[in-house]
């Protein structure tokens, strides 16, 4: 328990920080906060997934389209309360999570990753040929639009509640099993872990997590769903988000959502190189130099630094 | 005792002694040769699909090709594969602006691409290479985002034409009209990666190569550089990745920063089909998925241009499911 206090401190002040954020900032950067705390919601079940459980998966997009295409539909059809659609995302994503790690049972390592790949490359498509219920090319309008600041606290408490469901979640049996699984198959079968059961589980919950941030991306996005914002492009974006917020801990999450959330928007006017290659460039240019510099991600900096305090 | 037995099992597997899987899959095959052959010689469209998927799918083999041979050395993915093939076809593009005749820019191309491919393993792979394969995977996601920017930024977002010089003309062969550019895309392909076959088989270099692709560890103790020659297997795969990069511009008719992306799709799935291990199942995966996927877009219009990727990415699926190394991967043994 001793150990745990300055972890405690640190996700007190960055609570507290969340907090006070909204009555400072202005308008356009909460909504760059928002966007934050969208990915770190995805990134976050990614993790759950990719870093605890050794599942690669590059087609998380393809559970925020899901989960966003639901919310943005049931608003425009049913004009249902935004809180109970994102509700219905998280249970539809749930269920498809848990249909999408069936296959994952057969595949591991470098075949998942690239069955996980088509899907995300094959669900921006679906849209396009069921239009009439879709939106085709032109996309899902909701009825109701929200404010920047309701995305903001949004975001947020999803992020906040799912932090802590995640942490409740893996520090028990069920992280143990996840755990196992990941360091060997084999050797956690052996010791009765039940590898279908908490595969797929781990599939599920995870694309439920994706499928919220889909959700809240959507309605960030004016409450607008079309096939182009969940493309390919999405899936890496969670992956890098993950891999720099480390694989298998909690503690580098807000990096690695700060990371994806921020830099494309913030390099968008590059000097010289000019508007979009700027945020391509710099983008790239950081992926590859952070992983370079930093082989754990951020949160192998800060396990890195509390050695050296402790030294 | 039982362990001299598996050893001899093994041995009889690598040996190339036909199991029940594999004979399936080569009856699979025949038949998809003896029903593609069947339905040319009776429709003169059917005929025109095929050859055409046949020229698609050898664009797809040789990226697959390319994606197989960087997984055999360091068993990773290179998502950026495709970009980099991208990027060689701009540099291609710029050498004949430059007044470069098309076949003189054809070899200068490959030859920076080999260039290019070894400079990034060196500098880019090599210090994450020992670390994790997801270390790798990001750092060639990060090459894919950063190699889209640069050409954006250098040559602009707009479409560009490459003069190639296979014409728009056809031969006529008992009806069926057959573009110049297909047989011209099939011949340079098969050229090309028969050369890399032959450098694989014949020489010491290709020898270093698979010892160092097999067994690095005891590849190196007997004197192979294994460094060097996982250089040179990236540089081979941009080379091959330029030729399907060159030799898919006259299907897309013009050049632009995201002509590759598709294609990248396919040569995965073509490379999964095939079981990634196989330079060979590359080669015939891509060639199944061209031929499939044009015959379909041609044949069933309720699937059409929109279903065509999430339809492969089906059939691949099911294939997995049925034989999870794919066509020609052979099942790893691991000790735990």
């Amino acid at each position: 328990m001793r150990t745990q206090i300055p972890a405690l401190a640190s996700l007190l002040v960055v609570a507290a920080v969340l907090c006070v954020l909204p009555f400072i900032l202005s308008d356009y950067n909460i909504y760059l906060a928002a966007q934050v705390g969208v990915f770190f919601v995805a990134v976050l079940g990614l993790n759950i997934l990719t870093g605890y459980t050794g599942q690669i998966s590059i087609g998380h997009g393809a559970f925020m389209a899901i989960g966003g295409y639901t919310t943005a539909v049931m608003s425009r059809d049913h004009h249902t309360n935004l809180v109970v659609t994102m509700l219905m995302a998280l249970a539809i994503c749930f269920v498809v999570g848990l249909i999408v790690g069936l296959p994952a049972l057969r595949f591991s390592g470098v075949y998942l990753a690239l069955v996980t790949f088509a899907l995300a490359v094959s669900i921006p498509f679906i849209p396009l040929q069921y239009s009439t219920f879709l939106g085709g090319v032109g996309g899902v309008t909701s009825s109701e639009e929200v404010s920047n600041l309701w995305i903001y606290v949004a975001a947020w408490t999803c992020s906040a509640l799912g932090f802590v469901l995640a942490w409740l979640l893996l520090r028990g049996r069920l992280g143990r099993a996840f755990r196992a699984i990941r360091d060997s198959e084999i050797a956690a079968v052996a010791s009765g872990v039940e590898l279908p059961v908490y595969k797929t589980l781990a599939f599920g919950i995870s694309a439920a997590y994706a499928g919220v941030a889909g959700s809240l991306f959507v309605l960030a996005t004016n409450g607008f769903a079309n096939p182009d914002e969940f493309g390919v492009f999405l899936s890496l974006e969670l992956l890098i988000g993950a891999a720099i917020a480390g694989l298998g801990s909690l503690w580098g999450i807000l990096a690695g959502a700060a990371f994806v959330g921020l830099l494309p928007q913030v390099s968008n006017s590059v000097p010289v190189i000019g508007h979009n290659q700027g945020r391509d460039v710099v983008f790239g240019a950081a992926v590859i130099l952070v992983m370079l510099v930093l082989p754990d991600g951020f949160a192998g900096l800060v396990a890195r630094l509390r050695r050296l305090a402790r030294a | 005792m039982a362990s001299a037995e598996s050893s001899a099992i093994a041995g009889l597997r690598r040996r190339g002694a036909l199991d029940a899987g594999t004979a399936t899959v080569w009856l699979v095959l025949l038949g998809a040769a003896i029903f593609l052959l069947i339905g040319c010689l009776r429709s003169t469209a059917f005929a025109g699909y095929t050859i055409q998927g046949l020229a698609l799918g050898s664009v797809y083999g040789s990226l697959a090709l390319a994606l197989v041979l960087v997984y055999r050395a360091t068993h990773v993915i290179n998502f950026a594969q495709g970009e980099l093939a991208m990027l060689t076809t701009y540099i291609a593009y710029q050498l004949m602006q430059w007044g470069l005749s098309y076949w003189v820019a054809f070899a200068a191309t490959l030859a920076i691409a080999f260039a290019l491919g070894t400079l990034l393993q060196v500098t880019l792979i090599r210090p994450v290479q020992h670390r994790s394969v997801i270390a790798v995977v990001i750092v060639t996601v990060g090459l894919f985002i950063l190699i889209d920017g640069i050409v954006n930024w250098i040559w602009g977002a707009d479409f560009k034409v490459l003069q190639s010089p296979f014409g728009f003309a056809s031969f006529d062969v008992g009806g069926v009209a057959i573009p110049h550019k297909d047989v011209w895309v099939i011949g340079v392909v098969l050229v090309s990666v028969l050369l890399v076959w032959g450098l694989f088989r014949f020489t010491k270099v290709g020898l270093g190569m698979r010892a160092a692709a097999l067994r690095p560890a005891a590849a190196a103790l007997v004197g192979v550089r294994v460094d060097s020659m996982l250089a040179i297997g990236w540089g081979l795969a941009a080379v091959l990745g330029a030729v399907a990069g060159l030799m898919a511009e006259p299907f897309q008719f013009s050049l632009s920063p995201t002509f590759m992306q598709p294609i990248l799709v396919y040569a995965f799935a073509a490379a999964v089909l095939g079981g990634l291990e196989s330079p060979a199942g590359a080669l015939v995966g891509g060639l199944a998925i061209g031929v499939t996927l044009t015959l379909i877009v041609g044949y069933v219009p309720q699937i059409g241009a929109e279903l065509q990727t999430p339809f492969a990415f089906a059939v691949l699926l099911l294939v997995l499911l049925v034989k999870p190394t794919g066509l020609f991967g052979r099942r790893e043994v691991r000790r735990v």
